[in-house]
């Protein structure tokens, strides 16, 4: 099955052509046709995962050009990483094309957006699949692309089409460096394949300054998309995207191509402890500093994709620490309860029509499927025990922990504190209290809720794959049994334990019972409150100074290109026009006009033959 | 008598027949205007074939030859007036401009 594998991509693909191409005429069925796409491609990378399982890593080029004594090749390969990814990603995908069923139910261009997911999964299943950067790379770029056409679904909205083309220009800046690191490693390795870099680091053919450099340069790739800080800005303002895109970019895709570029790389770094620290650094930031933007935000999409940031810091301060596993596994368990909070967002969203949580309040009742389901994905993401986010957040702090890095510890602590106190204030503001929205909220269709359910399910189950009692099947599998789990210490969990049910109770007490003020935090430190409020002003911080830089110089050019350029141009056209119509104005239909002209022009030539004597020659 | 008399006179009838030409809006005019212009030429002819450098009786064929083609002309030029007149209901020169621009 394994040496098929180069199918699993190729169903979205179909579907985003044929949707196309007939779209218009089907309409409706448009749904159809991506599910049945997507159910093909999940069962054909579940038949993948199957043959990994039983057998050995497998890998198939093509010789796709020859330059010189340089070959390119194309082709795929199954890693268990591969493999495992294919699985997650097909899968949140299918689920959110079956949700969009009834979440984009009479959209006008209800198809078109059928066909941009068809693009994206296969964009992202293509991506995981490569056995090489430049193939990476080359769908890296269409995951862009993808986002670009989904984020700017609603064009007509000025906020959508801004967020697009900040989502598009943000993770382009990431790509350069990627790019630059890519040239280097080909540069040095002769080859783009993954295998011959980690040999070239393993023998020392990669020098350790060159390794650290292009293992930076391709992380400022992955903090592009993978939306860490400082190149995070675009990733609240995609919200604007409709909501199953939401689920499906801030979940299983789009950022985690970042988390898993670092990953299918990962001897590289591991060869370079400036690029890891670099690495958990940045992840570690990231965490802290999106949760905090997190607390105060009143947007119910805001407040998720500032948690998603912070969750992509966790992964990363994962891969930073040296723990692959914990990373890749934290990855999924965030795919399954990340994208179940966001569909039961748009759930909520579709509910109410505002996205504003002061304008909800009292759901629960109302929404008998979404509540509870929003709560188990809240519960997972806080990191209570039993639920899957527990047993990867805890891997991922032991992980810190083992590291030796104390303050990143405690920074990630910290992050798992503000993340349960966000999500509960959220939770109790949406769905507890009484009702701050009139109008009718009604439970979302069965094509909507089916897929909350299962990824309900698997928010709970997906953690039991790696945990310190059933053993570590995911950790034995990603390192082909070389996995051996570190015991670390017992406290840890409990700290984490208490951490999230202290944020919980927290936020119970403020947005719940309501004993402690709303404006707890406001009254006490606004100037705190007001930083946070506008995500410490990195937004306008680009704003003043990149924007403002960039505006300028292109106003300057285009005021060269407008009065200096076009000016030269429009002399030429203007003299030309010039005596174009003043020789029009001669040709005036006036036989007699004419009938001057010539007699005038013979007397000219009859004076010039008078003084000149006669002929010249 | 000498030559240049003739010349001179042929000169003035001909510049008469130019302005006319050139000027005058009623096509009747500009055409009779074209007549003189010829019979100056025709002045010229004869002059030169009487009192010239070389006198014979080329001049005077010609003369005769202009004179037969400008009575052809004349019939055409006024067959194509009437054909004018009667699409237009006019005889302006001035208003036959549809080759303009």
């Amino acid at each position: 099955m394994m040496n098929l594998a180069w199918v699993v991509p190729l169903f979205p693909l179909c579907s985003f052509a044929l949707l196309l191409l007939f779209g218009r005429k089907w309409k409706k069925a448009s749904a159809y046709v991506g599910i049945v796409a997507t159910l093909l491609s999940l069962l054909a990378a579940l038949g993948v995962l199957a043959g990994r399982l039983g057998g050995t890593t497998y890998e198939a080029n093509w010789t796709w050009m020859q330059i010189g004594d340089v070959t390119l090749t194309a082709g795929f390969s199954v890693t268990a990483l591969n493999a495992w990814m294919l699985v997650v990603v097909a899968f949140v995908s299918w689920l959110v094309h079956i949700y969009s069923q009834g979440y984009m139910a009479g959209d006008e261009r209800f198809s078109t957006f059928y066909a941009y997911l068809g693009l994206f999964t296969f964009a992202m299943l293509g991506l995981v699949l490569s056995p090489n950067l430049l193939q990476a790379y080359i769908f890296w770029e269409l995951v862009g692309l993808g986002s670009f056409l989904l984020i700017g679904f609603y064009f007509y909205k000025e906020e959508a089409k801004a967020a697009a083309k900040k989502a598009f220009i943000m993770t382009r800046i990431g790509d350069v460096g990627f790019f630059i690191g890519m040239l280097l490693l080909f540069w040095q390795t002769k080859s783009f394949d993954y295998d011959d870099i980690f040999r070239a680091v393993g023998d020392g053919t990669l020098s350790p300054g060159m390794t650290t450099l292009t293992a930076i340069l391709i992380f400022i790739g992955a903090i592009g998309k993978s939306g860490q800080f400082p190149l995070h800005t675009w990733l609240p303002d995609a919200m604007e995207g409709p909501t199953p895109v939401s689920a499906l970019i801030h979940a299983a895709t789009m950022v985690a191509a970042g988390v898993y570029l670092v990953a299918a790389l990962f001897p590289l770094y591991e060869a370079s402890e400036a690029a890891m620290m670099t690495v958990a650094v940045i992840g570690g930031v990231t965490a802290i500093f999106a949760a905090t933007i997190g607390l105060v935000q009143t947007d119910i999409k805001r407040v998720l994709a500032y948690s998603t940031i912070s969750q992509l810091g966790y992964m990363m301060l994962a891969l930073g620490s040296g723990s692959y596993v914990a990373a890749i596994f934290h990855l999924t368990t965030h795919a399954f309860f990340k994208a179940l909070l966001f569909l039961a967002a748009g759930s909520v969203i579709h509910a109410v029509h505002t996205q504003n949580i002061e304008e909800m309040g009292g759901l629960w009742r109302r929404l008998p499927w979404t509540a509870p389901l929003f709560l188990v994905g809240a519960l997972s993401i806080s990191g209570v025990p039993l639920f899957a986010g527990f047993f990867s957040k805890d891997e991922i702090l032991a992980a810190a922990w083992l590291n030796g890095s104390v303050e990143l510890f405690w920074l990630a602590v910290a992050a798992a504190l503000l993340t349960s106190f966000y999500m509960f204030r959220l939770f109790f503001l949406v769905f507890t209290g009484e009702a701050r929205h009139d109008g009718d909220a009604h439970e979302a269709p069965m094509s909507m809720v089916g897929p909350m359910v299962v990824l309900g399910v698997l928010s709970v189950a997906s953690g039991y794959i790696q945990t310190p009692w059933f053993g570590s099947f995911l950790g034995e599998w990603l390192t082909d049994g070389a996995y051996h789990h570190e015991a670390a210490p017992g406290w840890i969990a409990v700290v984490a334990t208490i951490v999230s049910l202290v944020g919980i109770l927290l936020a119970w007490l403020m947005y719940g019972k309501r004993t402690v003020p709303r404006d707890w935090l406001s009254a006490r430190a606004p100037h705190g409150y007001e930083l946070l409020r506008r995500h410490y002003y990195v937004d306008d911080f680009y704003r003043w100074t990149v924007v403002a830089l960039v505006s300028f110089i292109s106003r300057l050019l285009a005021y060269v290109d407008r009065y200096l350029v076009e000016g030269i141009v429009r002399l030429v056209t203007g003299t030309v026009s010039a005596a174009a119509s003043a020789g029009s104005r001669g040709q005036n239909g006036q036989a007699q006009t004419y009938g001057a002209v010539t007699v005038a022009g013979l007397a000219i030539l009859v004076v010039i033959f008078a003084l000149t004597g006669g002929y010249w020659l | 008598m000498t030559l240049s008399a003739y010349l001179a006179l042929a000169l003035i009838l001909f510049c008469i027949g130019l302005y006319g030409a050139l000027t005058k809006r009623n096509t009747v005019i500009v055409l009779i205007c074209i007549e003189l212009m010829l019979n100056a030429v025709n002045i010229n002819f004869v002059a030169f074939a009487k009192y010239g450098a070389h006198p014979g009786v080329h001049g005077h064929v010609f003369a005769l030859f202009a004179i037969a083609i400008a009575a052809a002309e004349a019939a055409v030029g006024l067959a194509a007036l009437i054909a004018f007149y009667r699409n237009r209901k006019t005889v302006q020169v001035d208003e036959a401009n549809s080759l303009k621009h």
